[in-house]
């Protein structure tokens, strides 16, 4: 087993009119070849952000400052000139966006949006990119793979759209895959068939996944890992499991608590974590989920908590002062 | 009631600041400011009568220089009239014709605009329609023809041209009034049976006020050009009242000798034009933030 | 598809209808020919006369219906002034006019295709700043003003170009900047708006995130994205060079149908001012067809959709 990514210390900062903006604060992670890791927190909890800092994506009208060190596959992305990292992105890192409909260009084929990246990255022929994009297209699960591939994204429903999305960002069997908030916009139903499909792709083509989500439940039948984040910051993170049987950090019972549970009678109301994000403009000295959290003492206002390994729980860690009592599902 | 007016009060405090910062915006408020107090003030200035002539005075050039402005700031033209005089009392027609034009047109348009996108069904489908129409004909041909008819009276000019502007209020509306139906307090008045006016003048219109004076602002710059080249043609407001338009058609025969006569009614039209555009730019990213980039 | 384009066309041919309706309505409802024809003072028989003569007699709806299989001919009587059938004279001047506008447009779209994509390639820098006054100012000059002054500067003082005239590409040079200056001033505007809409669409960090190189996101995801609101506005702006070259036509003394319509108001010809209100909008109507077809052409969701308001 090796290491793919390696995430050390990564701090996003933006610029705006109004001041500087810390939308990600010292993220450090690793990742294993072929492993998925689950990245759940709210939105402006860095964890779109982060990524998107990490492969050069954010819109090149903002002024922002990356620090820290991003490696993959041995190389440091955060170094690389933007040609180098274009070579990487859709070739060795696919990603897969929330929304079908306005991630993919609706005045190009489906065929085209596939043909380009692959020929971009592999030597093919026009004709040879076409036929690639048709197994592509039936991979992932389109019926008519050869009609649907000259048709515009338009013309396919959200779940097929997003199946067209997977494929393109599987087109060059990339080592990493990420998917960022992928079936937030689809019904439920689809929901599943395209965590499945991405499940089963990763197996096939022993690829890494990184799920980023703002539901922890669908993290659940998934990920190997799980990691939580807040205000920029990593809470918690361990092996799914132990997350969800065992969280040691405040929030992360708070986003267990809001997920719906099947078995659970439907009168019960989804709890709701009260408070709101934290202002990212003036970042809290200490644990920004203090705030919001009831059992919060004077150090986490104080002091931001470090990551800590939790005792009896391997490759389990959380930043927090507090110790909370054993964890029944259902209470807080 | 004293409530809302400290609202309305804040809310003109924060447009005129953001005016304030924007130079592009504020120096297009300043010039318009100047052009419409000149229209304004005309008779009060003490300015040389604009239609009668002093003959002794013809085709003298510009007497403004650093020590001050002299007899004829900006020269005389054929029949030795001020040109000065005659370029702000032109505007007087030219601002006015413009107004009302702009202001006809936008209230046609705007209740155009507003039964559309109220009622729908087969009253929108036709209305649009119309609206398709119109915008498939050359509005410019159908202008020189319906004055060239009809004479070029001041209530001819003001309906043709505001004939040629409506259309584009009636479409910002309708979109406007659609996307605002769609919201809870309206369907809710709808729900508790509220008469069709009512909602209109209570929910809709407050509404598409903002992007109705957008449109405004940006069709008054193309109308005072189009009614420049009307008058260009001798389809405007006739002589010996001044019009811009007219003026520089009258300076044109003069251009080898006299400059003065055709350059200064032209960098009048080009002030007052780039002035209102650089406002209704200004307004448009002001209501819209999305349009800012 | 079909349905799409037939729609269009039977709009089209509405549109048309409308507006020979109109040009019926104005000239012989609200005004009268007769009256505009004859001497301030005629006698009344000699007014009655000439009415019956036109057939301004018989009623309204007879005179419709006539006046329309007449349209439909391209027939609309001979010309007062050039004694012979208006929509010849019309037609003789048609080619001095497309020359003009096409020149113009041409000029237009390459100018401010240009100066619009380096403005929103050089966002808030100096070069951005330049380019949009520039375009700020040229939107703000009225064309015939524009176009006394380049006589001024370039036939007059320095003499390098023949101040009006029709026949050689000198003689057409003036007009076609003129009118080019105009076109590109728009242009820029709405090409360099519509590149700021498009890049922060999400489809381009899509394709930023494909790895394609910056001249193909440029090209394939932005520009030809934001091409689409561009080619509408060259269809409106085609019609306005149609009408709105009566005013440069008749500063460079440019022998088109602009000018053609203005002089024969002067003359009250009325039979060519009809013709050539009606050919210039037909004109029109098709040129607007031809853009919806390249405009389904360049974006998909119109073609299956069909052009609708929403």
């Amino acid at each position: 087993m090796s290491t793919l990514l390696d995430i050390s210390d990564l701090t996003v900062r933006f610029e705006t009119r109004r001041g500087f903006v810390h939308a990600v604060n010292g993220v450090s992670y690793t990742l294993e070849k072929g492993k998925t890791l689950g990245i759940v927190g709210e939105s402006g909890s860095g964890k779109s952000v982060h990524f998107l800092a990490a492969l050069g994506l954010l819109p090149p009208t903002v002024k922002r400052e990356i620090t820290g060190r991003v490696l993959f596959d041995g190389k440091d992305l955060l170094t690389l000139s933007d040609e180098e990292l274009s070579d990487i992105r859709g070739r060795d890192i696919g990603v897969v966006f929330q929304d079908p409909m306005s991630a993919l260009n609706p005045v190009l084929t489906v065929g085209r949006q596939l043909r380009e990246v692959l020929m971009r990255h592999q030597p093919l022929s026009k004709a040879q990119a076409e036929a690639r994009a048709i197994e592509l297209l039936d991979l992932v699960g389109i019926p008519e793979p050869q009609r649907r591939v000259r048709q515009y994204p338009h013309q396919f429903s959200g779940g097929m759209r997003q199946r067209v999305m997977i494929a393109i960002a599987i087109s060059c069997q990339p080592k990493l895959l990420i998917a960022d908030e992928a079936t937030t916009a689809l019904d439920v139903t689809v929901q599943a068939q395209i965590v499945d499909l991405i499940r089963d792709l990763s197996a096939k083509m022993d690829m890494s996944v990184i799920w980023i989500t703002h539901d922890l439940g669908v993290l659940a039948g998934i990920a190997d890992q799980v990691q939580v984040m807040y205000g920029g910051r990593v809470m918690e993170r361990g092996p799914v499991d132990a997350i969800f049987d065992n969280p040691r950090n405040a929030y992360t019972r708070g986003l267990l608590n809001s997920v719906p549970s099947l078995d659970e009678n439907a009168e019960k109301r989804l709890y709701q974590i009260p408070g709101s994000p934290p202002d990212l403009s003036k970042p809290p000295v200490g644990d920004p989920f203090a705030p919001r959290n009831p059992d919060a003492t004077e150090r986490c206002f104080a002091e931001m908590p470090p990551l800590r390994a939790v005792e009896g729980s391997p490759g389990h860690v959380v930043a927090a002062w507090y110790e909370l009592p054993p964890y029944a599902e259902g209470s807080r | 009631m004293s409530e809302s007016r400290t609202v309305t009060r804040s809310m003109l405090h924060a447009f005129l600041a953001a005016l304030i910062r924007s130079k592009p915006g504020l120096a297009g408020a300043v010039i318009l400011t100047i052009f419409v107090l000149a229209a304004l003030l005309a008779p009060v200035l003490g300015l040389p009568d604009p239609v009668k002539g002093d003959l002794l005075a013809r085709l003298k050039p510009p007497t403004i220089s650093l020590s001050g402005f002299g007899a004829h700031p900006l020269g005389t033209d054929q029949l030795g009239r001020d040109i000065l005089s005659r370029i702000i009392y032109g505007g007087r027609v030219t601002l006015m014709i413009a107004a009302l034009s702009v202001l006809t047109g936008g209230v046609f348009g705007v209740v155009i605009g507003l039964i559309s996108g109220f009622f729908g069904g087969w009253v929108d489908r036709v209305l649009m329609r119309v609206v398709d129409m119109q915008l498939s004909v050359p509005l410019t041909i159908l202008a020189l023809l319906i004055i060239a008819s009809l004479g070029p009276a001041l209530h001819n000019l003001v309906m043709v041209l505001a004939l040629t502007s409506w259309v584009q209020y009636a479409r910002v509306v309708r979109g406007q009034v659609l996307a605002v139906k769609s919201r809870e307090y309206i369907q809710s008045a709808r729900a508790i049976a509220a008469h069709p006016l009512r909602i209109i003048f209570h929910h809709v219109l407050p509404n598409v006020m903002t992007p109705a004076i957008v449109v405004l602002t940006l069709e008054l710059a193309r109308i005072i050009l189009l009614e420049a080249g009307l008058s260009f043609l001798g389809l405007g407001i006739q002589p010996p009242d001044a019009a811009w338009g007219r003026m520089l058609a009258e300076g044109r025969t003069f251009m080898s000798t006299a400059w003065w006569l055709s350059v200064f009614p032209g960098v009048a039209i080009m002030l007052t034009v780039l002035s209102v555009n650089l406002l209704g730019d200004w307004l448009r990213d002001y209501f819209d933030p999305h349009l800012e980039g | 598809m079909p349905n799409y384009l037939l729609t269009r066309i039977g709009e089209s041919l509405l549109a048309i209808w409308g507006v020979v309706t109109i040009v019926f309505v104005v000239t012989r409802v609200l005004g009268d020919p007769a009256v505009l024809l004859l001497p301030i003072g005629s006698p009344a028989a000699a007014l009655a006369e000439l009415r019956s003569q036109l057939g301004l007699d018989q009623p309204i709806l007879t005179q419709y219906v006539h006046f329309l299989g007449q349209a439909v001919r391209g027939d609309f009587g001979n010309s007062y002034q050039y004694m012979r059938p208006a929509m010849s004279v019309v037609l003789e001047r048609m080619p001095a006019t497309l020359m003009l506008a096409g020149s113009a447009i041409i000029i237009g779209i390459v100018l401010g295709g240009i100066a619009g994509l380096l403005a929103a390639i050089k966002r808030n820098t100096f070069v951005e700043y330049i380019v949009m006054f520039l375009a700020l100012i040229g939107q703000a000059t009225p064309m015939f003003w524009l176009g006394i002054v380049m006589i001024m500067f370039f036939a007059v003082n320095l003499g390098w170009l023949p101040t009006g005239g029709y026949g050689s590409f000198s003689n057409l040079v003036l007009p076609a900047m003129t009118l080019g200056t105009f076109v590109a001033a728009s242009v820029t505007r709405l090409f360099r708006s519509s590149i700021l809409d498009v890049l922060r669409e999400e489809h381009v960090r899509t394709a930023r995130a494909k790895g394609l190189r910056p001249k193909t996101i440029y090209v394939w995801h932005i520009g030809r994205n934001a091409l689409i609101p561009v080619v509408t506005m060259v269809a409106i702006l085609t019609a306005e060079l149609l009408g709105g070259s009566a005013v440069a036509e008749t500063v460079f003394s440019w022998p088109g149908v602009g000018r053609l319509i203005v002089q024969s108001i002067e003359t009250q010809d009325f039979p060519v001012v009809q013709a050539a209100v009606c050919l210039v909008t037909t004109i029109f109507v098709f040129i607007n067809l031809l853009v919806d077809i390249g405009y389904s052409l360049l974006d998909p969701r119109i073609r299956s959709h069909g052009g609708g308001h929403e």
